[in-house]
């Protein structure tokens, strides 16, 4: 309850400078909160939910993608100190690569649609995925593995009973710190060879058709899409990590 | 019930911590294994839960050689290897669900799959009930440690193992658990192996205690206390006595 009456404050604040500099600015690249309100409601009825549909099936999309392939590789790296020795210089070299230079790249390769959209995320996506799944993996503590096979269990109950339910939480965190980053690079991705999402909403309001507020909608549904997504790993990790 | 005969065991980068050792546990007995740190006492109670295996000579268990943990031997280790992410009744559980993944396999789980299912009879006996649907980080280490026995309990184990099972515990828990894991092995007719480097505890738990000293260990001392684990005897001569007598040979050692 004190933490939604403090975002609750926070959000005032935030309305209240926004207001502040609109009137201080007083042009029409910073309309006034109230105005791009009206425009959200006008746009909402309008074309910006398809837009909005459209970069949220991208992230989800990329997201499933994602879990249902680094977590499996990282479970099967965190268990297995050959295969890990194997491929950690290769995470370790490509892990640091800011994944969205490669966004000409997948355009190129992959063209129109939503497929390289989808693919580039996927990608920040992977790697988070797959190291803090394996790092989870491995550092599970040698004497819980010795008395859970104590009790019985060979290579297939430690993964069913003691591996899998530890990758949930690193999968969560994961998520939770790459969610962010996926959005921004959405935007990025948007920008080029597509019609669709918020990235060419907000590009083609602002630069073609001049209109700021429509603009602004597309900033603000960006944000609640980053706000959304972040609030549902949030509560996905209270409701199935209730241990932590 | 168990015999080790001859073994030779040495981790793959190290010095042979076992050399041609040998010693036999009769059933019902309740053995202490006493040490210094690094003298390879936990090693040994690996061995005998088939978690380990000698590179010369055998483990028999029942006179059958080891080559896997064994479905009716407990482990408890010192930091209880709970399931931090299950509560208390679930971490009880988890052997049974084990066994109930694999099925009778006699593997995984003894060919007779007669046991009880019901765990909540267990955590009332280790007074662990009124936790039984928190999570391990929300309850005390004594708590904890008594999950970890009844998790063990429940597959009606004949021999149990611990290793160092009390020592992060304040001492009146660790004198709780040490009455209630004799009472226990009385309860359920177990073999007891309990490893320690605390003379008090070895001197108080082990009807026969083994002392080792530094590796490679060949050969190792046995001293008799049949007096031990009754309550009063935490106060008599011979307790003391024996104390002593051990503290000696471990500072020779």
């Amino acid at each position: 309850m004190k933490r939604r009456l403090d975002l609750l404050i926070t959000l005032f604040i935030l309305l209240l400078l926004w207001q502040l500099a609109a009137w201080w600015v007083n042009r029409p690249i910073l309309p006034e909160p109230r105005t791009v309100f009206l425009a959200f409601l006008r746009e909402t009825r309008d074309d910006l939910p398809f837009h909005f549909a459209a970069s949220l099936w991208r992230v989800l999309a990329s997201t499933a993608l994602a879990i249902a392939t680094a977590a499996p590789a990282g479970l099967l790296l965190g268990q297995s100190q050959r295969l890990n020795r194997l491929f950690s210089p290769l995470i370790y070299l490509l892990y640091p690569i800011p994944k969205v230079v490669f966004v000409p790249l997948v355009l190129l390769f992959l063209g129109l649609g939503d497929a390289p959209k989808i693919l580039i995320i996927y990608l920040i996506l992977f790697f988070q995925v797959l190291v803090l799944v394996r790092d989870q993996a491995a550092a599970l503590r040698p004497e819980l593995l010795l008395s859970v096979r104590s009790l019985g269990a060979g290579r297939r109950a430690l993964f069913r009973f003691v591996y899998l339910p530890a990758s949930l939480p690193a999968i969560l965190t994961a998520l939770r710190q790459s969610v962010g980053t996926a959005v921004a690079v959405l935007y990025v991705a948007e920008l080029y060879a597509t019609q669709r999402g918020l990235g060419y909403y907000i590009y083609i309001n602002g630069s073609t058709f001049f209109d700021y507020p429509a603009m602004y909608v597309g900033i603000l549904a960006m944000g609640l899409l980053g706000v959304g997504l972040y609030t549902g790993v949030d509560y996905l990790e209270k409701r199935l990590c209730p241990w932590k | 019930m168990i015999e080790v005969e001859s073994i030779t065991f040495a981790y793959p980068s190290g010095k042979p911590i076992f050399l041609d050792f040998s010693w036999q546990v009769a059933r019902g007995e309740i053995w202490a294994v006493l040490g210094p740190s690094g003298c390879g006492k936990s090693t040994l109670l690996y061995l005998l839960a088939g978690l380990q295996f000698p590179q010369k000579g055998q483990v028999r268990i029942d006179g059958k050689p080891l080559t896997r943990p064994r479905p009716q031997t407990g482990l408890i280790l010192q930091d209880y290897g709970l399931l931090p992410w299950a509560t208390v009744r679930q971490n009880a559980e988890l052997g049974l669900k084990i066994r109930g993944f694999y099925g009778p396999d006699g593997k995984h789980a003894p060919t007779q799959m007669d046991w009880d299912h019901n765990v909540i009879p267990w955590l009332e006996r280790l007074g662990i009930a009124a936790v039984a649907d928190r999570y391990p980080s929300q309850i005390s280490g004594g708590q904890r440690q008594r999950t970890a026995i009844a998790r063990t309990l429940v597959l009606h184990p004949d021999l149990l193992l611990m290793d160092e099972p009390f020592s992060s515990l304040d001492a009146p828990t660790r004198e709780d658990l040490q009455t209630l894991i004799l009472q226990l092995q009385l309860e359920n007719r177990l073999t007891l192996v309990i490893v320690t480097h605390s003379i008090e505890e070895a001197a108080l738990m082990g009807r026969k205690i083994l002392l080792l000293s530094q590796p490679p260990i060949h050969q190792a001392m046995i001293f008799e206390n049949p007096g031990a684990g009754l309550e009063p005897y935490r106060k008599s001569e011979a307790y003391l006595a024996l104390c002593e007598r051990l503290r000696s040979q471990l500072d020779r050692a």
